[in-house]
């Protein structure tokens, strides 16, 4: 049975290209495949073309050896140049995945350091150290936001972002999350609207992913609002889907960034405000797995609109 | 004096719990790897248990089999205290018979403070 179940991996060409993270053209496996058929149907032609205007058999023969042979080379050739490229974008993705899971421990050790001194636990603080104190709490912070959105990221890339679907009361979630939010949102003058379709039915998702691609689209809501913003959300049902829209009074996406918003490290020219820049990527790659869609409207000084549509089984 | 045994291999973490839970009045006994924590375990029978999971000598989830096979530890509650944030681990540790599984990461000092005290009111 186990020897069953290899085969079939190996068989498994979808399966086998997502562990290199490379697109299915790039994929060594594929272009295999592919080349295979190329060599065949070049020498089933040859054949063909050949016995209708060759006499000789043997010169027949000799003809399709030679192209099948000459074109098993080039296939070899650049199989090897690309399986070489895709086990590099392998390397790099668990590079990432084993780094960002070492740094994690330093991190926390150092967080928590600084939250006991801060705490006066080995003596009192000084005016003048607090501010010190409050600089390495907020970058230590940052370290491990950084660090959850690189394995969420490696594991997005791995193919292996986990999915437990259970029946989900999406209001119930936003609800949590506009909670939870509060306290930042207060902090930075900005005020949260949340409204929803009360016969909204449960639909069949993951809670925790959900959560996940919600909070970046309502960090970056509130970390890119300007003067006393204003943050309104809307759950609604349309058909056969959930749809979901958050709108802010930001600053905007600028026309040409608008493009780029989706790639990972990409940060709009606006005002630097914090963040990891994979937020949205990392959003895009939920919604997309969980089978639904996401996209938005923008304009400067205006403010943004992001929607994102769910099945709703 | 409410007793709690850290099993934590991190030195910096055991001086940090150390300061943050003899503040509060507890007697708290560090051990730095899986095969010690499990010992102190059964001969000081703790009020509670703090366990990380990646340990040295023994792996924190067959610490946590024993001390659940243990009559002399079984009832002793056990936060498991880990990096490690996978849902299979977090289910493997309940089932198991972890009271609570907390990732370090997503918790402030404090609010796992809160959750200890919680438990040992009880």
């Amino acid at each position: 049975m186990m020897d069953l179940k290899k085969i079939y991996y190996q068989l498994n060409l979808p399966a086998q290209c997502r562990k290199y993270n490379v697109p299915l053209w790039q994929c060594p496996q594929f272009l295999f495949l592919i080349m295979g058929i190329i060599i065949i149907g070049a020498a089933i032609t040859a054949y063909l073309i050949g016995t209708h205007y060759i006499e000789d058999p043997q010169l027949i023969a000799l003809i399709v050896l030679t192209l099948s042979g000459t074109l098993f080379i080039f296939a070899y050739i650049i199989n090897v140049s690309f399986e070489k490229l895709a086990e590099a974008s392998r390397i790099r993705t668990e590079f990432v995945r084993i780094v960002s899971h070492q740094l994690r421990s330093p991190v926390t050790n150092l967080s928590w350091a600084i939250d006991s001194l801060m705490a006066g636990d080995l003596g009192r603080i000084a005016e003048s150290q607090l501010e010190y104190f409050k600089i390495l709490k907020e970058n230590s912070t940052r370290m491990k936001e950084l660090i959850k959105d690189l394995l969420i990221t490696s594991r997005i890339e791995e193919g292996a972002l986990p999915i437990k679907k259970e029946k989900v009361s999406l209001i119930e979630v936003i609800k949590s999350l506009v909670s939870e939010f509060q306290p930042f949102a207060r902090a930075s003058n900005v005020e949260i609207g949340f409204s929803f379709d009360e016969n909204l039915p449960k639909i069949l998702t993951d809670p925790q992913q959900i959560k996940v691609a919600v909070e970046n689209l309502l960090d970056n809501a509130i970390r890119y609002s300007q003067r006393k913003g204003e943050i309104k959300i809307r759950l609604e049902r349309k058909g056969d889907d959930i749809y979901f829209e958050i709108k802010d009074s930001g600053v905007g996406i600028p026309q040409e960034d608008q493009k780029y918003i989706f790639q990972k490290f990409f940060r709009s020219k606006s005002k630097e405000k914090g963040g990891t820049g994979l937020g949205l990527f990392i959003t895009k790659s939920i919604i997309e797995k969980l089978g639904g869609k996401i996209w938005f409207e923008s304009e400067e000084d205006k403010g943004t609109i992001f929607y994102f549509t769910l099945p709703k089984k | 004096m409410k007793k709690i045994i850290f099993i934590e291999d991190e030195s910096a973490l055991q001086e940090t719990f150390k300061n943050l839970l003899r503040k509060e009045g507890y007697e708290i006994i560090p051990a730095m790897d899986g095969e010690s924590g499990l010992k102190l375990a059964k001969e000081k029978k703790p009020d509670l248990i703090l366990l990380d999971l990646i340990l040295p000598k023994l792996h924190g989830f067959e610490v946590l089999k024993e001390l659940k096979k243990d009559s002399g530890t079984k009832e002793i509650p056990i936060i498991v205290l880990t990096n490690l944030e996978n849902l299979e681990y977090v289910e493997r540790a309940l089932e198991l018979g972890a009271t609570t599984y907390l990732v370090k990461t997503q918790y402030s000092l404090e609010e796992v403070l809160e959750k200890i005290k919680k438990i040992l009111s009880k």
